[in-house]
């Protein structure tokens, strides 16, 4: 491998000598970039991304869910799991309409969160405002940090 | 429920807008539908997050330019565990083929999905041209 990549055939390997450290810089920078960010890509992969922020006394679950409707969402809790699952639905435009774009999706989703910490699933509270879910999810008290003073 | 498909994940559409901007922050692409009928050009885009007063519909020179903008929820205290999506500002524009009748324009938002009718000029609407034979 090193030797075709040095050694190898000319004409048939990048002419330039410095493009693979060139190369190699710009996968470090980005590397440097994905640190910087809090941005974590979403690697489950499953509709619809979350965003999952932790308080001392809870934890708030945000999904962005544009044209899901209340009726059509269900959340169910457990001990440390959230599960969201739904449709959304387009309605059908009236016959005769031209579609010059359709970027938009209908389908359905379900989606399990294991979250971190023992929660209190009686109390969680859910909100659907302008397209975006919020659920907050008190903790037990068990999984509470505790104050612990030092004599 | 059984015929429709499973919503696959899509990553938001980071854009650079042809302007600088002032606001800091990212700026994405809405998802859009536009369907034209007879009378009206109707358009639909995914804005969730953005409430109406921070959503500003213009038309000039036959260009649709859309922007909302999404407040940063920050609140003292929480941490972030998982960040799987980032808001900013909503921008879009469009180039509009039909003239339209500026003052019949109507713009519904909710559940995060603005609605805008944009309906034609009575003289851009087609009309049907009777063909006489001799």
């Amino acid at each position: 491998m090193i030797y075709r990549r040095f050694f190898g055939l000319p004409g048939f390997e990048n002419r330039n000598p410095f493009s693979e450290i060139e190369n190699m810089r710009r996968q470090v920078d980005r590397l440097y970039q994905g640190f910087l960010s809090p941005y974590t890509r979403p690697a489950a992969g499953v509709f619809p991304l979350i965003n999952l922020m932790e308080s001392k006394e809870d934890y708030t679950l945000r999904a962005e869910l544009p044209g899901v409707s209340s009726e059509d969402l269900d959340i169910q809790a457990t001990a440390n799991t959230l599960s969201l699952s739904g449709e959304r639905k387009i309605p059908e435009e009236k016959r005769g309409a031209k579609y010059h774009r359709r970027e938009r999706e209908p389908g359905r989703f379900s989606r399990v969160i294991t979250l971190p910490g023992e929660i209190n699933p009686d109390k969680v509270e859910a909100g659907l405002v302008n397209g975006v879910l919020t659920v907050v999810v008190p903790k037990v008290e068990a999984s509470k940090p505790r104050h612990i003073s030092v004599r | 429920m059984t015929d429709s498909k499973e919503l696959k994940v899509k990553e938001k559409q980071e854009v650079a807008t042809p302007a600088e901007q002032t606001l800091e922050g990212l700026v994405f692409t809405p998802e859009v539908d536009i369907f034209e009928t007879e009378t009206a050009i109707t358009l639909l885009a995914d804005i969730p997050g953005v409430t109406p007063d921070k959503l500003d519909i213009d038309l000039r020179d036959n260009v649709l330019t859309i922007t909302g903008d999404v407040d940063r929820v920050d609140i003292a205290g929480e941490e972030s565990l998982v960040l799987e999506y980032e808001t900013g500002r909503y921008f879009r524009q469009f180039t509009l083929s039909e003239v339209i009748d500026q003052n019949k324009i109507d713009a519904h938002l909710s559940q995060g999905v603005l609605r805008l009718s944009l309906p034609k000029v009575e003289k851009a609407t087609p009309r049907r041209i009777a063909i006489n034979t001799a």
